[in-house]
């Protein structure tokens, strides 16, 4: 464990830490992800910075025991500044043989398995490809285990409460939580207090889940007692001051389509079609209805943005979202928005591809589709957001650009960040700049495409405003009338201008900063999306070896920031680490000039520190 | 742009844009947007809260001659953009025009779904049996054995009946017209437009260029009074030159007969009477063909559900009623929060 150092505190002894990781595997009926929210939760209340990686078949449910029906949730926390999910586990929770069988390559050597014995039945052990048992033969190297039948634990602990054998060994998910609860000094209340909420309709359950919870905890200190295992602490992280709550991407995104909602004073209209990882947006609108937005379940993709498309033609906020495949048959609607320069958002949140890919896996490697992914010149913005809490803002940076250009925006988040989530420094709604939306109402020498001197973008006026009745199409419009027009020059003007449009964003976006080092200097590590965490604590790490590396992360990627290509030229070397083949990577290439290196994953994993430190070694000795 | 707006009452030229009209010279379109014309001005519709949304096709230049708001979207998906725009204003009077390629090929999905909500709009079919915009290929409605440059040796595949489609999807609200009627159509486009949730209309479109005559069967002048039947609610389905043409259910079997009341005992009252609300019936004579049968036009079928806007926006009033206190800043502040000094 990084930076473990050894305290003598008062009983009961504890070693003091200052970061953890900690992964629940096990199959999908397990409640893993459930543990590892409650974790995250009083983990985040005992004041420790953290960041969580859920991983999860894309079953609903998988056959039980196999090696790929494993869902997991790692959790990385610590007394510092935490960026990512962590590289290795110190701790593995696996509920069945599969689950150590997927996991235990990863673990950090010394690491610690906590294994339910109870699961390690022939059967399962045969599902999971073990000849042998790997616990019982004691195959498992460096490692220390703890191997309890905590199914049988857990059955013992519920007994009293009259539940059937079935929801009894459905609490076992607690009981290892409390003895992890125990491992790491954890406050065991708020759970108790989210058992008793949720259940509060079934007290025989929540009780024996909080009897669960309190067996596994007593199980540990009884350990404690005879002195055969240690027990650990982790002090409250150095963070900002403010009120905090933890956040997923796909809430954050939500809610800063809200906010961007109350502050173009725009009533939002949100269709979707069902797809992972996105549909969780629409389900997280669909329950605030009250904020005044519609949400609407569409029958396909095309419909969707479609109907998002129509909303904003009548004077809504038209947003939709999906992820690569079905951002795909959106494209020609997507055009049409560009055509008639209506504002629209549409979200990628993007999985690995091509085609169906890997639905539940992450990766980045939308952004040629993003920026170049239209027939003809249709150029819009693209931003990305770099982290969970880092959706809010994107989504409302994503509603000013559309409203202000009249152009459609691409918003790319990813699976991971829409998962994952992450302590959030809750912002107040009233500090958010106004951004309100004048729809045009002159009548005096009016036409549709007549423009604002300034960004180029046309008059919006609306259906239901008298006296400005006009036709729009995707047919190409005359500069000066806004008709139909075949004229070649007109053309040449109007792709000019809608061109010109979306490169004068470039001066309304904040200058690039540099996230970490110096504005020059040996090499520039340049990222996008939710490469942030691994990049930023690589960049950490070459530092602190006395290394001159910079972090660059970019939120704008389309237009790039006016500054980016000066920033860029201080450095010797550009390195750009991206889940993907190299798109960014490209961008930059071709738009700057100068020799960027890649460094590419592209196994639905997100990068581990390791991999972009030993690639920033590499390319500073080459 | 639009033509200036006369003091008083709006005549149909009202409703006219100064737009080029690029249809072929002969087209039926012509004819429709003659009677749309005159069926606005009828009716005073407000320009302002007036919408024509068209997708692909030549039906789908429509908007640029109707002096109201108009978007000319793209292949097949108006009837979504349409469903978007109602969502956010319920309150504009907004018209679907298409064609029969735009709505039963590349956007039958579409139609599909905008019938079966129920979303309060009209659908405007302009079915011409034919790819106009495209030079000619066959379509969706096209009868066995089309000739097209895609098809030269004939279509070989079972075309659609729009209207049977429509009843098919839920549609609340389905008929029929004809270009050349200029009368009877606006009544349709009356009716259509008074009616609360999808109205369906298909209209027989003469395509001068690449399908002309292809409904002579039914329409031209020496025919037309044999071969249509102008359905009316709660009237006896009667048609012909003499009007003692009927309609009768052959008993004991659920199909209609062409009879003639004075021959073979028949009277009037074995006519069947037009019921707007039977769907049996409406299946019925959406099937009938000529020249055996007459082609029925007017209202076939018009019931009355829920529209989906309504609906949702019921939902939305009552959440927003239940809970006033709509306050982002308290719904992030919601469950575990914890603070940091």
């Amino acid at each position: 464990m990084e930076g473990a150092t050894t305290l003598s505190v008062d009983k009961p002894v504890r070693i003091e830490l200052e970061d953890v990781v900690v992964r629940f595997a096990g199959d999908s009926g397990d409640g893993v992800q459930i543990t590892g929210g409650q974790f995250t939760l009083t983990t985040a209340l005992a004041g420790n910075d953290l960041t969580t990686f859920p991983d999860f078949p894309a079953e609903i449910r998988a056959p039980a025991g196999t090696t790929f029906g494993v869902s997991a949730f790692q959790i990385h926390f610590g007394s510092r500044e935490i960026r990512t999910a962590g590289d290795a586990p110190d701790v593995l929770v696996a509920f069945n043989p599969a689950a150590l069988k997927v996991s235990i390559g990863d673990l950090d050597k010394g690491g610690l398995i906590i294994a339910d014995i109870g699961a390690f039945t022939k059967r399962n052990l045969k599902k999971a490809g073990y000849d042998t048992n790997p616990i019982a033969n004691d195959d498992l190297g460096d490692h220390r285990v703890i191997a309890i039948d905590i199914t049988k634990a857990t059955l013992e602990a519920v007994k009293e409460h009259g539940l059937s054998q079935k929801e009894a060994v459905r609490c076992k998910n607690m009981w290892t939580l409390g003895l992890v609860y125990w491992l790491y000094d954890r406050d065991r209340q708020p759970t108790i207090d989210w058992l008793n909420q949720k259940f509060k309709n079934r007290q025989d359950i929540s009780r024996s889940n909080v009897a669960a919870l309190n067996a596994g905890h007593a199980y540990g200190e009884t350990m404690e007692i005879s002195g055969e295992r240690s027990a650990y602490t982790v002090s409250e992280a150095d963070i900002p001051p403010g009120l905090y709550r933890t956040v997923t991407g796909i809430e954050a995104l939500s809610w800063g389509l809200v906010a961007a909602s109350q502050k173009t004073g725009l009533r939002m209209v949100y269709a979707g079609y069902p797809i992972t990882p996105a549909s969780a947006i629409l389900h997280t609108l669909s329950q605030l209805k009250h904020f005044n937005v519609i949400t609407f379940q569409a029958e396909d993709e095309i419909a969707a943005v479609c109907a998002a498309l129509g909303g904003s033609y009548a004077g809504a906020l038209g947003v939709t979202a999906s992820s690569g495949p079905g951002i795909a048959l959106k494209t020609e609607a997507i055009g049409l928005a560009v055509s008639v320069e209506l504002p629209l958002i549409v979200l990628n949140v993007q999985r690995a591809g091509p085609s169906t890919g890997l639905p539940t896996k992450t990766e980045q490697s939308d952004l040629y589709q993003a920026v170049f992914g239209r027939n003809a010149d249709s150029p819009l913005a693209v931003i990305a957001a770099r982290s969970p809490g880092d959706c809010f803002n994107t989504a409302i940076e994503a509603a000013r650009i559309a409203t202000k250009y009249m152009t459609p925006v691409m918003l790319l988040a990813d699976g991971y960040m829409a998962n994952a989530s992450e302590p959030w420094l809750i912002p107040d709604i009233n500090s958010i700049e106004d951004m309100k939306v004048e729809f045009h109402s002159e009548t005096q020498a009016f036409h549709p495409f007549q423009r604002n001197d300034d960004t180029l973008a046309r008059s919006w006026a609306i259906p239901g405003t008298p006296g400005l009745e006009h036709r729009i199409g995707g047919i190409e419009k005359s500069y000066t009338s806004g008709d139909i027009s075949y004229e070649p020059e007109n053309h040449q003007i109007m792709t000019d201008i809608r061109k010109q449009k979306i490169d004068n964003i470039a001066s309304d976006i904040p200058l690039q900063d540099i996230e970490m080092g110096e504005e020059n200097g040996h090499m520039a590590v340049v990222g996008w999306g939710s490469t942030y965490g691994p990049i930023n604590r690589s960049v950490q790490r070459a530092r602190s070896n006395g290394k001159k590396v910079s972090h660059v992360h970019l939120r704008h990627i389309w237009p790039l920031p006016s500054n980016l290509k000066s920033l860029l030229n201080g450095f010797d070397k550009i390195l750009v680490p991206e889940m993907n083949t190299g798109q960014l990577v490209t961008l930059i290439r071709s738009q700057y000039l100068i020799p960027a290196i890649g460094l590419n994953k592209i196994s639905g994993q997100p990068f581990k520190v390791s991999e972009i430190t030993s690639a920033i070694q590499k390319h500073l000795e080459s | 742009m639009n033509v200036q707006i006369s003091p008083d009452k709006l005549k149909a030229k009202d409703y006219a844009t100064d737009q080029e009209v690029r249809w072929c010279p002969g087209c039926g379109d012509y004819a429709i947007v003659r009677a749309m014309q005159n069926t606005m001005a009828e009716l005073q519709a407000p320009r302002e809260k007036t919408v024509f949304i068209s997708g692909i096709g030549c039906a789908a230049r429509f908007p640029y001659y109707m002096a109201t708001y108009g978007f000319h979207t793209i292949h097949g998906r108006a009837a979504a953009i349409a469903t978007g725009t109602k969502l956010a204003n319920p309150d504009l009077d907004v018209w679907v025009i298409s064609g029969d390629g735009d709505a039963l090929s590349i956007g039958g999905n579409h139609l599909f779904h905008v019938l079966r909500r129920n979303i309060n709009l009209q659908f405007i079919l302009f079915n011409n049996e034919i790819y106009g915009l495209t030079k000619g290929q066959y379509s969706p409605t096209s009868q066995i054995g089309t000739r097209t440059p895609s098809t030269p040796l004939g279509s070989v595949d079972h075309p659609a009946s729009a209207v049977e489609f429509a009843l098919g999807c839920g549609a609340q609200f389905v008929a029929r017209g004809i270009d050349s009627r200029q009368k009877h159509l606006p009544e349709v486009f009356k009716r259509a437009r008074a009616h609360q949730g999808a109205s369906f209309v298909e209209v027989f479109q003469n395509c001068i260029v690449y399908n002309d005559g292809v409904f002579d069967d039914f329409t031209e002048k020496s025919v037309a009074i044999d071969q249509q039947i102008v359905c009316e609610h709660n009237k006896p389905l009667m048609f012909g030159q003499e009007n003692n043409k009927g309609l009768r259910i052959i008993p004991g079997q659920m199909a209609l007969e062409v009879v003639t009341v004075g021959q073979n005992g028949v009277t009037k009252d074995d006519i069947a009477i037009h019921d707007e609300t039977n769907k049996i019936m409406a299946h019925l004579l959406a099937d009938m063909k000529s020249p055996a049968f007459p082609t029925a036009i007017g209202v076939l079928y018009c019931n009355q559900k829920s529209t989906y806007e309504t609906a949702i926006h019921e939902q939305l009033k009552s959440e927003i009623k239940n809970k006033p206190e709509a306050d982002l800043n308290a719904l992030l502040r919601q469950g575990s929060t914890w603070t940091v000094d």
